[in-house]
């Protein structure tokens, strides 16, 4: 760099130009990194892909477990017996519409500037992340009718635990009911890594026999 | 030119646009806090507006409002500095003034529609007109397609500017950002029933602008801004800017991956993301340790007090709030138990005010300084005390908030997550702990005072300067021979 004879040898590592050319290669190596574990992230996360994380939609039919894995050292969701959603089978397509219908729903109510899912959004209500296996809905039996029940009349059934904190009334229609419901359903048997930590979910029914 | 009025007539053409970039921006800063207080008074009494603005309308607008007048506040100040480092006038002023225009009518119809349509039918329909109920882009789809126009018009300005003058390394580096900002927005711009799938997307947009995109950009603002308060070498501030991109990309872009440990994700974005954000305070410390070398090289002697003030603040709130409020939690093994807890309310509050908030008022001072006829803005200024008491004031509420959002935080991880085991019932067992509502009090006290410093913030740009008779203090003259970065100097031999 030094072009004079009297002028002090500017270092390498000093120079404009050697950091120019490294903040170009480190952007453009790193970007690479990121669009190729994307590549591979994308074909996990496919709702029914054989790696398991994400459930086909179809998972609605089924009881939803979530035991604790010894191999990784946290619960996992477990795809049990046939416990069909309302008491109907759905096929693929019919249960991919369902819950299509409860998650544009959860976006049109904007509940995700209250309550979190996956963690993700407001921290005013409670994360929704497991919401179908929740342990305050008592028992297998009781968790359709008190769920309908709650999104139907959320200020009249209110739980508020002592904060005062209501959910206001999101006047769902009933097929807006049922696909939030679903919706609810399907993402608890997402594989989330064990989060929420140390998570037990209500009293079910075995989740062998008769399981995918 | 008479110092101390107004000379708003005598601004270059993008200079004018942004003054009504910054001016929006400062509305939309009040509405942020006045939206935020509402959401932070109904954690102490939920009934308060229940059925009328719910916490959820309240919390929206509050962070929207954020989200875009930041955008103001950047476009704001890109259009002020472009004539100038390109040397030549605004390439295309009427897309520019129609862009303009065009972004604050649609804002102002998202807004009035979020506040008293609110939310609609559980449809396609709901999120191209009212409502995307996406975090942070819950803007519906009709105005994503407005945003990216009115980005690419910007673009167009930007870049036609500069292929018509001339470039400097804090040019070609804003121009390649604004790319990829532009760029990833479209990543949020889809509906997919994939949760996951919803998530994983939604973060590049998120995570890649403010923890990639945006701090390049205020790098790039920041090495102007030292050019102009401190007459600081162009090619010391570009040298940074360089070594900054490639710490804060090197980090940042896998650093996406802490984002990405319990949404459903694959179990190597633990180490991947862990890792690699774990370095993103890295950049951040390069850019205090930046900005303090140029002050201190200059012995702080600037011609914008108030500006080099708030650009030092961006220096320590960057790296607290956004490097050391986001390390606390960014290993998965802390953040499974903090990920969605009021801890990530506090690194949110403190980030974006430490490494945004900062650097737009600073160049609002900049700006403000020549819309008063470069009048003189250093020591012992007329009214000096109202920049010293905004700029303490803000950031003591601010400091405030963030250290009760943590004290919550701490509480809510611990007896939701660690002892409660995650449930409902957990999660409102934290919520009435006396700690943590104690702590929603002091939230709630230090958001006001807070409130009263960006009030008084806002009456000092309307008032700094008037009536001030001295021209702006000549800087620099310590080694800024050097202009252009092409002629060595001899390291040392002006200080010396």
């Amino acid at each position: 760099m030094a072009e004079g004879a009297d002028e002090p040898r500017r270092e390498w590592w000093a120079s404009e130009d050697f950091w120019r050319k490294c903040a170009i290669f480190v952007t453009g190596f790193m970007a690479l990194v990121l669009v190729m574990l994307t590549f591979h992230t994308l074909t996990v996360i496919e709702a029914g892909s054989e790696a398991g994380r994400v459930p086909a939609y179809s998972v609605i039919n089924h009881r939803i477990g979530y035991e604790f894995d010894e191999q990784r050292n946290f619960a996992v969701p477990v795809i049990g017996p046939p416990a069909p959603l309302f008491g109907e089978m759905l096929s693929e397509e019919e249960a991919r519409r369902l819950v299509d219908h409860g998650k544009l729903t959860v976006q049109a109510r904007n509940c995700m500037n209250c309550h979190t899912l996956l963690g993700n959004g407001a921290y005013y209500a409670p994360d929704l992340t497991k919401a179908w296996l929740d342990p305050g809905w008592g028992n297998e039996a009781a968790r359709e009718i008190l769920m309908t029940r709650f999104l139907d009349d959320p200020i009249a059934n209110a739980r508020t635990f002592g904060t005062g904190r209501r959910m206001p009334d999101p006047n769902l229609t009933e097929a807006e009911l049922r696909g939030v419901i679903a919706y609810l359903k399907w993402m608890s048997a997402i594989d989330t890594n064990g989060f929420p930590h140390g998570f037990t979910p209500l009293p079910q029914g075995p989740l062998t026999g008769g399981g995918r | 030119m008479t110092f101390g009025r107004l000379e708003f007539a005598s601004l270059r053409i993008g200079q004018k646009l942004a003054v009504h970039y910054f001016a929006v921006a400062m509305v939309l800063f009040l509405a942020q806090m006045l939206f935020g207080l509402l959401a932070a008074w109904q954690f102490l009494d939920p009934a308060f507006l229940f059925g009328v603005l719910d916490f959820n309308v309240n919390r929206m607008v509050h962070i929207n409002a954020m989200v875009v007048w930041m955008l103001y506040g950047f476009i704001g100040s890109i259009y002020w500095l472009v004539e100038d480092e390109a040397g030549v006038p605004l390439a295309g002023p009427r897309i520019a003034k129609a862009a303009f225009w065009v972004f604050t009518v649609a804002v102002t119809i998202v807004v009035v529609v979020y506040l008293f349509v609110q939310s609609g039918p559980g449809d396609a329909w709901t999120l191209w007109l009212i409502n995307e109920g996406r975090e942070y882009i819950e803007a519906p789809r009709w105005a994503d397609i407005g945003i990216v126009v009115c980005m690419l018009a910007i673009f167009y300005n930007v870049a036609g500017t500069f292929l018509a003058g001339r470039w400097s390394g804090i040019s070609g580096v804003l121009v390649l950002d604004l790319v990829a900002l532009a760029g990833l927005y479209l990543a949020g711009m889809f509906y997919t029933t994939n949760l996951p799938m919803d998530q994983y997307w939604w973060w590049w947009v998120i995570h890649l602008w403010v923890e990639a995109t945006w701090e390049v950009l205020v790098g790039c603002i920041m090495a102007w801004g030292l050019i102009k308060t401190l007459g600081a070498r162009r090619r010391i501030v570009t040298t940074w800017l360089y070594i900054e991109v490639a710490l804060m990309f090197g980090s940042g872009i896998l650093g996406l991956g802490h984002h990405y440990f319990w949404i459903g994700t694959p179990e190597y974005w633990l180490g991947v993301g862990g890792f690699f954000s774990a370095l993103e305070p890295i950049p951040l410390v390069a850019m205090v340790v930046h900005a303090v070398y140029d002050a201190g090289r200059h012995a702080f002697r600037a011609n914008n007090h108030p500006a080099l003030a708030w650009l030092i603040a961006h220096a320590f709130g960057n790296f607290l709030g956004a490097g050391v409020w986001g390390f606390m939690q960014t290993l998965p093994q802390i953040n499974l138990y903090t990920h969605g807890t009021q801890w990530s309310s506090s690194h949110g509050h403190l980030a974006f005010f430490g490494a945004y908030v900062t650097i737009i008022v600073a160049m609002i001072y900049v700006a403000v300084q020549r819309l008063r006829g470069n009048a003189w803005m250093s020591a012992g200024l007329q009214g000096g005390w109202r920049w010293k008491w905004a700029l303490g004031l803000t950031h003591l509420g601010m400091m405030g908030m963030t250290v009760a959002l943590l004290i919550a935080g701490y509480e809510q991880s611990f007896v939701e997550r660690a002892i409660g085991g995650s449930t409902w019932q957990a999660y409102f067992e934290g919520q009435t702990q006396p700690w943590f509502v104690e702590a929603m009090w002091w939230r709630m006290a230090f958001g006001v005072l807070m409130t009263f410093g960006v009030v008084l913030l806002l009456w000092d740009l309307v008032r700094i300067g008037v009536g001030e008779k001295r021209p702006m203090k000549v800087v620099g003259g310590l080694d800024d021979v050097e202009e252009t970065g092409s002629g060595p100097v001899p390291e040392g031999s002006a200080a010396g």
